[in-house]
């Protein structure tokens, strides 16, 4: 990585995350298991895996920038790890297109 | 005083730095690199099978709708709880290493070996419902334990598909829960290496990658749970 190539002897000098951050982390993960739960419960219509979603990426984004130091680290794995997401994406919403493609043109279900 | 021409002082090196790397900063990024790599190609591991969960789930709601109900909420909370701790402690493991503090990196590596365990454990109980309910996809299989929404019985065709989930939920969390397996005997010779001194401030790399790997089996139960033990009925 650029920016160890200066001094060719250094030892690697990390970026040591605090026990408060880490502690606080987990509190947020905790509290996001418990409104996930308390959410199902409640008939929010179309919403309710939405919005299952929306806090299972928050504990995700959570745990990839603090507990797996993503936030401290090179940009190169920031790239690998958006690579996965966009294709992940690519894979779902293209065969969701697909699926309501066939549900509003009319084709019949894509299920049977 | 040294003349350019003489061969160049050997400079003290780490034992744990390999020929190939110039300095154990770039040993380091290669390594943590090469999970993230490892991890992007995981994500379309399970991606695979989570694109035929959304398409399914979406086609045939009701019957994925009576087979959630089935899973016990209170057991798959706890499990989540039981995991998100278990990152905590890996996450410890991996401070303390840092800092160079063996007793405790073995003690946080052995905490999450033990709640990793747990996990396990609750999940083996969740599955011996399943084989004892028969609601493992098969020749025995059969939905006359699952209920629609207003605790009425299926219809032939809604029990036909309820198949279709417990297939998935036990291909999901089958293919999750060897991830665990795989991991914890991991993360015991990381204990026990961490136990015999291998690892110190400069040199804690192979304690962080397991935590890499660790916390993505994490994240994958962050989605599973809600995907599969908390479909609600109304929608």
């Amino acid at each position: 990585m650029p920016e160890h190539a200066a001094d060719p002897h250094a030892e690697p000098h990390d970026h040591v995350v605090p026990v408060g951050t880490y502690i606080l982390v987990f509190l947020a993960l905790m509290v996001g298991t418990a409104v996930t739960v308390a959410a199902s419960y409640l008939d929010l219509g179309i919403w309710n895996t939405p919005v299952a979603m929306l806090i299972a990426v928050t504990k995700a984004g959570l745990v990839v920038s603090f507990f797996m130091h993503l936030k401290y680290s090179p940009r190169l794995y920031w790239i690998w790890l958006g690579a996965a997401v966009f294709f992940l994406a690519h894979l779902l919403l293209g065969t969701g297109a697909d699926f309501l493609g066939h549900l509003f043109l009319n084709l019949g279900s894509p299920g049977t | 005083m040294s003349s350019p021409s003489e061969t160049p002082p050997v400079v003290a090196h780490h034992p744990a730095l390999r020929h190939h790397f110039d300095t154990m900063a770039t040993q380091k990024d290669s390594s943590l690199l090469g999970m993230w790599v490892f991890i992007a190609q995981e994500i379309m591991f399970f991606g695979g099978m989570l694109a035929a969960y959304a398409i399914y789930r979406n086609v045939y709601y009701d019957a994925f709708a009576a087979g959630s109900h089935h899973l016990d909420v209170k057991l798959g909370t706890i499990n989540t709880a039981v995991l998100i701790c278990s990152s905590l402690t890996m996450a410890l493991g991996v401070h303390a290493a840092a800092l160079g503090k063996r007793k405790a990196t073995v003690l946080f590596l052995l905490l999450t070996i033990a709640l990793g365990s747990v996990f396990l454990g609750i999940k083996v109980v969740e599955y011996a419902d399943k084989f004892h309910h028969d609601l493992v996809p098969g020749p025995r299989y059969s939905a006359e334990s699952l209920h629609g929404a207003h605790g009425e019985a299926l219809s032939a065709d809604t029990a036909r598909h309820s198949e279709l989930f417990f297939a998935l939920y036990f291909g999901l969390t089958g293919l999750h829960a060897l991830h665990m397996i795989i991991g914890v005997p991991i993360i015991a010779i990381m204990a026990w290496k961490a136990g015999h001194g291998r690892f110190g401030p400069a040199y804690y790399t192979p304690v962080e990658v397991t935590g890499l790997y660790w916390h993505f089996v994490d994240i994958v139960w962050i989605f599973l749970f809600p995907l599969l033990y908390l479909i609600p009925h109304h929608a």
